[in-house]
Protein backbone atom coordinates (compact mmCIF):
# COMPACT_ATOMS: atom_id res chain seq x y z
CA UNK A 1 0.00 0.00 0.00
CA UNK A 2 1.03 3.59 -0.91
CA UNK A 3 1.84 6.15 2.04
CA UNK A 4 0.12 8.89 0.35
CA UNK A 5 -1.99 8.99 -3.06
CA UNK A 6 -3.39 12.37 -4.16
CA UNK A 7 -5.62 12.03 -7.46
CA UNK A 8 -6.61 14.81 -9.59
CA UNK A 9 -6.55 16.86 -6.76
CA UNK A 10 -7.83 20.72 -7.46
CA UNK A 11 -8.29 23.68 -5.22
CA UNK A 12 -9.34 27.62 -5.55
CA UNK A 13 -9.13 29.57 -2.95
CA UNK A 14 -12.38 31.22 -0.99
CA UNK A 15 -11.58 34.13 -3.16
CA UNK A 16 -11.34 32.49 -6.49
CA UNK A 17 -7.62 31.81 -7.43
CA UNK A 18 -7.34 28.44 -8.56
CA UNK A 19 -4.23 27.18 -6.77
CA UNK A 20 -3.97 23.89 -7.94
CA UNK A 21 -5.32 22.09 -10.91
CA UNK A 22 -5.35 18.13 -10.99
CA UNK A 23 -2.36 16.91 -9.02
CA UNK A 24 -1.68 13.49 -9.17
CA UNK A 25 0.94 11.91 -7.28
CA UNK A 26 1.45 8.75 -5.24
CA UNK A 27 4.35 7.98 -2.57
CA UNK A 28 5.27 3.98 -1.45
CA UNK A 29 6.29 3.34 1.74
CA UNK A 30 9.60 4.14 3.05
CA UNK A 31 10.33 6.48 -0.20
CA UNK A 32 11.77 9.94 0.37
CA UNK A 33 10.65 12.39 -2.37
CA UNK A 34 11.20 15.57 -3.01
CA UNK A 35 8.74 18.06 -4.38
CA UNK A 36 10.56 20.81 -5.71
CA UNK A 37 8.38 23.96 -6.93
CA UNK A 38 8.89 27.91 -7.09
CA UNK A 39 7.25 29.86 -5.01
CA UNK A 40 3.66 30.24 -5.74
CA UNK A 41 3.49 27.31 -7.43
CA UNK A 42 1.13 26.15 -4.67
CA UNK A 43 3.37 23.54 -2.79
CA UNK A 44 1.86 25.23 0.35
CA UNK A 45 -1.62 24.88 -0.40
CA UNK A 46 -0.87 20.94 -1.25
CA UNK A 47 0.88 20.54 1.83
CA UNK A 48 -2.19 21.83 3.88
CA UNK A 49 -4.22 19.44 1.82
CA UNK A 50 -2.17 16.19 3.01
CA UNK A 51 -3.84 16.09 6.49
CA UNK A 52 -6.93 17.84 5.35
CA UNK A 53 -6.75 21.43 6.89
CA UNK A 54 -7.88 22.33 3.28
CA UNK A 55 -10.65 20.11 1.84
CA UNK A 56 -10.13 19.07 -2.20
CA UNK A 57 -12.69 20.81 -4.45
CA UNK A 58 -11.98 18.28 -6.51
CA UNK A 59 -10.33 15.10 -6.21
CA UNK A 60 -9.21 12.60 -3.43
CA UNK A 61 -5.96 12.79 -0.78
CA UNK A 62 -5.24 8.84 0.44
CA UNK A 63 -3.08 8.29 3.03
CA UNK A 64 -2.08 4.41 4.04
CA UNK A 65 -5.63 3.73 2.60
CA UNK A 66 -7.65 5.81 4.64
CA UNK A 67 -8.95 9.05 2.29
CA UNK A 68 -8.81 12.46 3.75
CA UNK A 69 -12.76 13.43 4.66
CA UNK A 70 -14.53 15.28 7.37
CA UNK A 71 -14.85 11.86 9.42
CA UNK A 72 -11.33 10.95 8.94
CA UNK A 73 -9.53 14.09 10.25
CA UNK A 74 -8.37 12.74 13.57
CA UNK A 75 -6.94 9.67 12.41
CA UNK A 76 -5.12 11.39 8.96
CA UNK A 77 -3.90 13.99 11.17
CA UNK A 78 -1.86 11.18 13.46
CA UNK A 79 -0.59 9.49 10.03
CA UNK A 80 0.87 12.45 8.21
CA UNK A 81 3.15 14.46 10.34
CA UNK A 82 3.22 17.81 8.93
CA UNK A 83 6.95 20.11 10.06
CA UNK A 84 6.06 24.02 9.67
CA UNK A 85 8.62 25.94 7.91
CA UNK A 86 8.63 28.38 11.18
CA UNK A 87 9.61 26.58 14.12
CA UNK A 88 7.88 28.81 16.49
CA UNK A 89 4.65 28.61 14.93
CA UNK A 90 4.77 24.74 15.62
CA UNK A 91 6.24 24.41 19.48
CA UNK A 92 3.32 26.40 20.94
CA UNK A 93 3.92 24.78 24.66
CA UNK A 94 6.05 26.30 27.47
CA UNK A 95 8.51 23.05 27.40
CA UNK A 96 9.98 20.98 25.05
CA UNK A 97 9.16 17.68 26.22
CA UNK A 98 5.44 19.23 26.92
CA UNK A 99 5.46 20.20 22.77
CA UNK A 100 6.65 16.78 21.77
CA UNK A 101 3.74 14.94 24.67
CA UNK A 102 1.33 17.13 22.70
CA UNK A 103 0.32 15.06 20.34
CA UNK A 104 0.46 11.21 21.65
CA UNK A 105 -1.49 13.20 24.65
CA UNK A 106 -4.46 13.95 22.33
CA UNK A 107 -4.13 10.41 21.31
CA UNK A 108 -4.69 9.67 24.65
CA UNK A 109 -0.99 8.43 26.05
CA UNK A 110 -0.24 8.98 29.80
CA UNK A 111 2.24 8.42 32.09
CA UNK A 112 4.73 6.28 31.65
CA UNK A 113 3.88 5.03 28.08
CA UNK A 114 3.61 9.09 27.27
CA UNK A 115 7.44 9.32 28.84
CA UNK A 116 8.95 6.68 26.76
CA UNK A 117 7.03 7.81 23.34
CA UNK A 118 8.82 11.70 24.06
CA UNK A 119 11.90 10.32 25.33
CA UNK A 120 12.37 7.77 21.95
CA UNK A 121 11.21 11.22 19.94
CA UNK A 122 13.45 13.88 20.98
CA UNK A 123 16.57 11.04 21.23
CA UNK A 124 15.74 10.19 17.35
CA UNK A 125 16.58 14.21 16.81
CA UNK A 126 19.46 13.99 19.34
CA UNK A 127 17.62 16.97 21.78
CA UNK A 128 16.72 14.63 24.66
CA UNK A 129 19.32 16.61 26.84
CA UNK A 130 16.60 19.65 25.78
CA UNK A 131 13.41 17.68 27.08
CA UNK A 132 12.96 20.78 30.32
CA UNK A 133 13.44 24.04 28.52
CA UNK A 134 11.41 26.35 26.94
CA UNK A 135 11.71 26.29 23.00
CA UNK A 136 12.40 30.19 22.71
CA UNK A 137 16.16 29.31 24.28
CA UNK A 138 16.70 27.07 21.70
CA UNK A 139 19.06 27.78 18.60
CA UNK A 140 16.86 27.88 15.49
CA UNK A 141 18.33 24.73 14.10
CA UNK A 142 17.43 22.73 17.83
CA UNK A 143 13.47 24.63 17.34
CA UNK A 144 14.04 23.00 14.11
CA UNK A 145 14.75 19.53 15.32
CA UNK A 146 12.41 19.76 18.30
CA UNK A 147 9.59 20.50 15.70
CA UNK A 148 10.51 17.11 13.84
CA UNK A 149 10.71 15.07 16.98
CA UNK A 150 6.90 16.53 17.97
CA UNK A 151 5.71 15.25 14.82
CA UNK A 152 7.44 11.82 15.16
CA UNK A 153 6.26 11.15 18.96
CA UNK A 154 2.58 10.92 16.59
CA UNK A 155 4.39 7.67 14.75
CA UNK A 156 3.26 9.36 11.25
CA UNK A 157 2.86 7.03 8.47
CA UNK A 158 4.64 10.08 6.65
CA UNK A 159 6.50 13.18 7.10
CA UNK A 160 5.66 16.37 5.35
CA UNK A 161 8.28 18.99 5.87
CA UNK A 162 7.57 22.31 4.25
CA UNK A 163 11.33 23.93 3.50
CA UNK A 164 13.29 22.07 6.11
CA UNK A 165 16.73 24.05 5.48
CA UNK A 166 15.63 27.44 5.36
CA UNK A 167 17.51 29.64 7.98
CA UNK A 168 19.64 26.93 8.85
CA UNK A 169 23.63 27.33 9.07
CA UNK A 170 25.46 24.82 6.85
CA UNK A 171 26.18 22.32 10.22
CA UNK A 172 22.44 22.27 11.21
CA UNK A 173 21.81 22.04 7.47
CA UNK A 174 23.58 18.62 7.46
CA UNK A 175 22.93 17.26 11.15
CA UNK A 176 19.08 17.88 9.96
CA UNK A 177 20.21 15.62 6.78
CA UNK A 178 21.74 12.96 8.70
CA UNK A 179 18.12 13.40 11.38
CA UNK A 180 16.12 12.88 7.67
CA UNK A 181 18.51 10.06 6.69
CA UNK A 182 18.10 8.08 9.65
CA UNK A 183 14.50 8.04 10.17
CA UNK A 184 13.00 4.95 8.98
CA UNK A 185 9.54 6.64 7.75
CA UNK A 186 8.15 7.66 4.16
CA UNK A 187 9.32 11.51 3.79
CA UNK A 188 8.17 14.15 1.80
CA UNK A 189 10.27 17.14 1.57
CA UNK A 190 8.84 20.49 -0.08
CA UNK A 191 11.57 22.44 -1.33
CA UNK A 192 13.01 24.96 -3.48
CA UNK A 193 16.79 24.13 -2.24
CA UNK A 194 17.80 21.71 -5.00
CA UNK A 195 21.35 20.42 -3.65
CA UNK A 196 19.59 19.25 -0.32
CA UNK A 197 16.88 17.27 -2.38
CA UNK A 198 19.22 15.86 -3.93
CA UNK A 199 21.11 15.10 -1.11
CA UNK A 200 18.50 13.36 0.59
CA UNK A 201 15.53 12.32 -2.18
CA UNK A 202 16.14 9.89 -4.69
CA UNK A 203 12.79 11.19 -6.40
CA UNK A 204 11.56 14.17 -7.10
CA UNK A 205 8.61 15.86 -8.27
CA UNK A 206 8.30 19.25 -9.75
CA UNK A 207 4.80 21.46 -9.11
CA UNK A 208 4.49 24.06 -11.50
CA UNK A 209 1.40 25.98 -12.55
CA UNK A 210 -0.92 23.82 -9.96
CA UNK A 211 0.52 20.10 -11.50
CA UNK A 212 2.92 18.12 -11.15
CA UNK A 213 5.45 18.95 -14.18
CA UNK A 214 7.70 16.12 -13.97
CA UNK A 215 8.32 13.37 -11.85
CA UNK A 216 11.51 11.20 -11.94
CA UNK A 217 15.30 10.74 -10.34
CA UNK A 218 16.38 13.99 -8.54
CA UNK A 219 19.75 13.31 -10.40
CA UNK A 220 17.92 13.35 -13.70
CA UNK A 221 15.55 15.65 -13.11
CA UNK A 222 18.47 18.16 -11.68
CA UNK A 223 20.41 17.33 -14.96
CA UNK A 224 17.84 18.43 -17.07
CA UNK A 225 18.74 22.05 -17.33
CA UNK A 226 15.80 23.66 -19.68
CA UNK A 227 13.40 21.60 -17.45
CA UNK A 228 14.53 23.54 -14.46
CA UNK A 229 14.73 27.04 -16.31
CA UNK A 230 10.80 26.01 -17.60
CA UNK A 231 9.54 26.34 -14.07
CA UNK A 232 11.35 28.62 -12.68
CA UNK A 233 14.16 26.46 -10.75
CA UNK A 234 17.76 26.72 -10.58
CA UNK A 235 20.82 25.33 -9.69
CA UNK A 236 23.40 26.97 -7.07
CA UNK A 237 25.78 29.39 -8.82
CA UNK A 238 28.87 27.10 -9.05
CA UNK A 239 26.82 23.52 -8.24
CA UNK A 240 26.96 20.86 -10.47
CA UNK A 241 25.37 17.53 -10.38
CA UNK A 242 28.22 15.20 -9.23
CA UNK A 243 29.23 12.56 -11.17
CA UNK A 244 27.35 8.85 -9.78
CA UNK B 1 19.77 31.79 27.11
CA UNK B 2 20.78 28.46 28.13
CA UNK B 3 19.25 26.23 30.93
CA UNK B 4 19.52 28.74 33.67
CA UNK B 5 17.76 31.05 32.32
CA UNK B 6 14.28 31.50 34.57
CA UNK B 7 11.53 33.92 34.46
CA UNK B 8 12.82 37.19 36.72
CA UNK B 9 9.77 36.40 39.35
CA UNK B 10 10.50 32.85 39.63
CA UNK B 11 13.25 31.64 42.49
CA UNK B 12 14.63 28.35 41.86
CA UNK B 13 14.51 26.21 45.15
CA UNK B 14 13.80 22.67 46.39
CA UNK B 15 12.26 24.04 49.66
CA UNK B 16 8.43 22.62 51.39
CA UNK B 17 7.01 25.73 49.66
CA UNK B 18 8.92 24.88 45.88
CA UNK B 19 7.07 21.62 46.38
CA UNK B 20 3.87 21.81 47.00
CA UNK B 21 1.36 21.25 44.22
CA UNK B 22 0.63 24.69 42.33
CA UNK B 23 -3.03 23.93 42.82
CA UNK B 24 -2.53 23.97 46.72
CA UNK B 25 -0.79 27.40 46.64
CA UNK B 26 -3.27 29.19 44.39
CA UNK B 27 -6.21 28.29 46.74
CA UNK B 28 -4.08 29.21 49.58
CA UNK B 29 -3.16 32.50 48.64
CA UNK B 30 -6.70 33.60 47.37
CA UNK B 31 -8.21 32.22 50.95
CA UNK B 32 -5.34 34.55 52.61
CA UNK B 33 -5.95 37.43 50.83
CA UNK B 34 -9.74 36.95 51.38
CA UNK B 35 -9.15 36.80 54.83
CA UNK B 36 -6.59 40.06 54.76
CA UNK B 37 -9.32 41.90 53.06
CA UNK B 38 -12.16 40.81 55.36
CA UNK B 39 -10.42 42.34 58.85
CA UNK B 40 -11.24 45.49 60.10
CA UNK B 41 -8.68 48.21 59.25
CA UNK B 42 -8.72 49.17 62.59
CA UNK B 43 -7.27 46.25 64.31
CA UNK B 44 -3.66 46.61 63.75
CA UNK B 45 -2.18 43.76 65.68
CA UNK B 46 -4.33 41.05 63.30
CA UNK B 47 -2.20 43.27 60.29
CA UNK B 48 0.63 42.73 62.21
CA UNK B 49 0.07 39.22 62.68
CA UNK B 50 -0.17 38.50 58.81
CA UNK B 51 2.81 39.94 58.19
CA UNK B 52 4.38 37.51 60.90
CA UNK B 53 2.46 34.20 58.95
CA UNK B 54 3.78 35.89 55.60
CA UNK B 55 7.65 36.23 57.07
CA UNK B 56 7.03 32.61 57.90
CA UNK B 57 6.03 31.26 54.63
CA UNK B 58 9.58 33.33 52.84
CA UNK B 59 11.29 31.63 55.54
CA UNK B 60 9.56 28.09 54.66
CA UNK B 61 10.31 28.86 50.72
CA UNK B 62 14.15 30.11 51.37
CA UNK B 63 12.80 33.20 49.70
CA UNK B 64 15.09 36.30 51.02
CA UNK B 65 13.65 39.75 52.28
CA UNK B 66 15.83 41.62 49.75
CA UNK B 67 13.90 39.16 46.58
CA UNK B 68 10.41 40.78 47.56
CA UNK B 69 11.34 44.18 48.36
CA UNK B 70 13.01 44.26 44.36
CA UNK B 71 9.64 43.06 43.44
CA UNK B 72 7.61 45.28 45.44
CA UNK B 73 8.15 48.20 43.47
CA UNK B 74 5.29 47.15 41.76
CA UNK B 75 2.85 48.49 44.39
CA UNK B 76 4.31 52.22 43.57
CA UNK B 77 1.15 53.72 41.73
CA UNK B 78 -1.13 52.36 44.73
CA UNK B 79 0.90 53.60 47.81
CA UNK B 80 1.37 57.20 45.48
CA UNK B 81 -2.60 57.22 45.80
CA UNK B 82 -2.81 56.08 48.94
CA UNK B 83 -0.87 58.82 49.60
CA UNK B 84 -3.24 61.63 48.32
CA UNK B 85 -6.25 60.51 49.70
CA UNK B 86 -5.70 62.42 53.08
CA UNK B 87 -4.48 65.18 51.50
CA UNK B 88 -7.19 65.39 49.64
CA UNK B 89 -10.23 63.63 51.87
CA UNK B 90 -12.80 65.23 53.46
CA UNK B 91 -14.16 65.28 56.70
CA UNK B 92 -12.47 66.05 60.31
CA UNK B 93 -8.59 66.99 60.05
CA UNK B 94 -5.61 66.72 61.93
CA UNK B 95 -2.86 68.30 61.72
CA UNK B 96 0.57 65.85 61.11
CA UNK B 97 3.89 67.91 60.56
CA UNK B 98 2.08 71.09 59.84
CA UNK B 99 -0.07 69.57 57.26
CA UNK B 100 -3.98 69.63 57.53
CA UNK B 101 -5.47 66.10 56.73
CA UNK B 102 -8.18 64.39 56.88
CA UNK B 103 -8.72 61.77 59.50
CA UNK B 104 -11.18 59.39 57.10
CA UNK B 105 -8.70 59.92 54.08
CA UNK B 106 -5.44 59.02 56.53
CA UNK B 107 -7.87 55.58 57.50
CA UNK B 108 -8.62 54.94 53.93
CA UNK B 109 -4.96 55.26 52.98
CA UNK B 110 -3.69 52.88 55.69
CA UNK B 111 -6.63 50.36 54.78
CA UNK B 112 -5.07 49.99 51.11
CA UNK B 113 -2.13 50.73 51.88
CA UNK B 114 -1.91 47.55 55.06
CA UNK B 115 -4.45 45.19 52.32
CA UNK B 116 -2.41 45.73 48.89
CA UNK B 117 1.01 44.99 51.03
CA UNK B 118 -0.03 41.82 52.14
CA UNK B 119 -1.62 40.93 49.30
CA UNK B 120 1.07 41.68 46.86
CA UNK B 121 3.46 40.22 49.52
CA UNK B 122 1.59 37.11 49.21
CA UNK B 123 1.80 36.76 45.54
CA UNK B 124 5.29 37.73 45.28
CA UNK B 125 5.80 34.38 47.41
CA UNK B 126 3.62 32.39 45.35
CA UNK B 127 5.46 33.87 42.13
CA UNK B 128 9.43 33.01 43.74
CA UNK B 129 8.24 29.54 44.74
CA UNK B 130 6.08 28.88 41.77
CA UNK B 131 7.09 28.48 37.91
CA UNK B 132 4.74 30.41 35.61
CA UNK B 133 3.70 27.57 33.58
CA UNK B 134 3.20 25.72 37.15
CA UNK B 135 0.93 28.28 38.50
CA UNK B 136 -1.44 28.08 35.05
CA UNK B 137 -1.44 24.46 35.08
CA UNK B 138 -2.61 24.69 38.91
CA UNK B 139 -4.88 27.29 37.69
CA UNK B 140 -6.41 24.39 35.00
CA UNK B 141 -6.71 22.01 37.80
CA UNK B 142 -8.96 24.11 39.90
CA UNK B 143 -11.21 24.31 37.03
CA UNK B 144 -10.28 27.68 36.03
CA UNK B 145 -12.22 28.14 32.48
CA UNK B 146 -9.72 26.49 29.94
CA UNK B 147 -9.79 29.35 27.45
CA UNK B 148 -8.28 31.73 29.66
CA UNK B 149 -5.73 29.37 30.97
CA UNK B 150 -4.78 28.90 27.05
CA UNK B 151 -4.39 32.15 26.42
CA UNK B 152 -2.62 32.56 29.55
CA UNK B 153 0.21 30.14 28.13
CA UNK B 154 0.31 31.49 24.88
CA UNK B 155 1.11 34.59 26.30
CA UNK B 156 3.83 33.14 28.42
CA UNK B 157 5.51 30.95 25.19
CA UNK B 158 4.91 33.77 22.74
CA UNK B 159 5.83 37.11 24.59
CA UNK B 160 9.54 36.53 23.75
CA UNK B 161 8.87 36.14 20.06
CA UNK B 162 6.44 39.11 19.48
CA UNK B 163 9.19 41.12 21.67
CA UNK B 164 11.85 40.33 19.59
CA UNK B 165 9.62 40.90 16.60
CA UNK B 166 8.68 44.31 18.03
CA UNK B 167 13.05 44.76 18.49
CA UNK B 168 13.38 44.35 14.86
CA UNK B 169 10.84 46.71 14.05
CA UNK B 170 12.43 49.31 15.93
CA UNK B 171 15.63 48.39 14.35
CA UNK B 172 14.45 48.78 10.84
CA UNK B 173 13.14 52.11 11.39
CA UNK B 174 16.14 53.43 13.29
CA UNK B 175 18.46 51.80 10.37
CA UNK B 176 16.19 54.10 8.30
CA UNK B 177 16.78 57.15 10.12
CA UNK B 178 13.33 57.03 12.23
CA UNK B 179 13.72 58.46 15.75
CA UNK B 180 10.56 58.99 17.63
CA UNK B 181 11.15 62.64 19.34
CA UNK B 182 7.91 63.98 19.11
CA UNK B 183 4.29 63.47 19.44
CA UNK B 184 4.32 64.16 15.26
CA UNK B 185 5.87 60.74 15.14
CA UNK B 186 3.20 58.96 17.16
CA UNK B 187 1.37 57.50 13.61
CA UNK B 188 4.41 56.08 12.88
CA UNK B 189 4.64 53.89 15.82
CA UNK B 190 1.14 53.69 15.58
CA UNK B 191 1.56 52.07 12.56
CA UNK B 192 4.22 49.97 13.95
CA UNK B 193 1.82 48.64 16.36
CA UNK B 194 -1.12 47.97 13.88
CA UNK B 195 1.44 46.00 12.16
CA UNK B 196 2.59 44.16 14.79
CA UNK B 197 -0.64 42.94 15.39
CA UNK B 198 -1.21 41.40 12.08
CA UNK B 199 1.46 39.79 12.24
CA UNK B 200 0.40 38.29 15.88
CA UNK B 201 -3.02 37.27 14.40
CA UNK B 202 -1.24 35.87 11.75
CA UNK B 203 0.70 33.91 13.77
CA UNK B 204 -1.88 32.83 15.99
CA UNK B 205 -3.60 31.48 12.86
CA UNK B 206 -0.46 29.10 12.21
CA UNK B 207 0.00 28.14 15.85
CA UNK B 208 -3.51 27.28 15.57
CA UNK B 209 -2.95 25.07 12.17
CA UNK B 210 -0.15 22.91 13.77
CA UNK B 211 -2.11 22.10 17.13
CA UNK B 212 -5.11 20.53 14.80
CA UNK B 213 -2.38 19.09 12.72
CA UNK B 214 -1.33 16.95 16.32
CA UNK B 215 -4.72 16.48 17.09
CA UNK B 216 -6.49 19.22 19.09
CA UNK B 217 -9.83 19.42 19.88
CA UNK B 218 -10.25 22.45 21.86
CA UNK B 219 -8.90 21.11 25.03
CA UNK B 220 -5.67 21.00 26.67
CA UNK B 221 -4.13 17.48 27.61
CA UNK B 222 -3.56 17.48 30.86
CA UNK B 223 -0.20 15.59 30.90
CA UNK B 224 1.73 15.90 34.29
CA UNK B 225 -0.29 13.95 37.63
CA UNK B 226 -0.64 17.10 39.73
CA UNK B 227 -2.89 15.40 42.25
CA UNK B 228 -1.80 16.67 45.67
CA UNK B 229 -2.46 14.40 48.49
CA UNK B 230 -4.33 15.52 51.59
CA UNK B 231 -1.33 16.28 53.64
CA UNK B 232 -0.12 19.18 50.91
CA UNK B 233 -3.37 20.56 51.24
CA UNK B 234 -3.06 20.88 54.64
CA UNK B 235 0.08 22.42 54.63
CA UNK B 236 -0.50 25.03 52.24
CA UNK B 237 -3.84 26.26 53.46
CA UNK B 238 -2.00 26.61 57.11
CA UNK B 239 -1.37 30.19 55.85
CA UNK B 240 -5.31 30.69 55.35
CA UNK B 241 -5.94 28.92 58.33
CA UNK B 242 -4.00 30.65 60.80
CA UNK B 243 -4.63 33.83 59.21
CA UNK B 244 -8.20 32.79 59.87
CA UNK B 245 -7.73 32.13 63.69
CA UNK B 246 -5.77 35.22 64.06
CA UNK B 247 -8.98 37.17 62.48
CA UNK B 248 -11.55 35.28 65.05
CA UNK B 249 -9.16 35.80 67.92
CA UNK B 250 -9.11 39.66 67.28
CA UNK B 251 -13.01 39.77 66.77
CA UNK B 252 -13.38 37.68 70.31
CA UNK B 253 -11.20 40.32 71.77
CA UNK B 254 -12.41 43.06 70.35
CA UNK B 255 -16.17 42.39 71.34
Amino acid sequence: MNSLEVRQLAYAYPDGTQALFGVDLSIARGERVALLGPNGAGKTTLVMHLNGILTAGHGTVTVAGTPVGKDTLKEVRQRVGLVFQDPDDQLFMPTVRDDVAFGPANAGLRGAELDRVVEDALARVGMLEAADRPPHHLSFGQRRRVAVATVLAMRPEILVLDEPSSNLDPAARRELAEILRSLDVTVLMVTHDLPYALELCERSLILSGGVIAADGPTRELLADADLLARHRLELPYGFAIPAV
Amino acid sequence: MGAGHHHQLYLPGVSVAHRLPPQCKLLAVLAFAIVVVATPREWFWAFAAYAVLLGAVAAAGRVPASHVARRMVIEVPFVLFAVLIPVIGMGERVSVLGLSLSLEGLWAAWNILAKATLGVVASILLAATTEPRVILLGAQRLRLPSLLVQIAMFMLRYMDVILDEMRRMRVARESRGFEARNARHIPVIARSAGALFIRSYERGERVHLAMLSRGYTGQMPIMADMSASAAQWGTALALPAAALAVLGLSALGLT
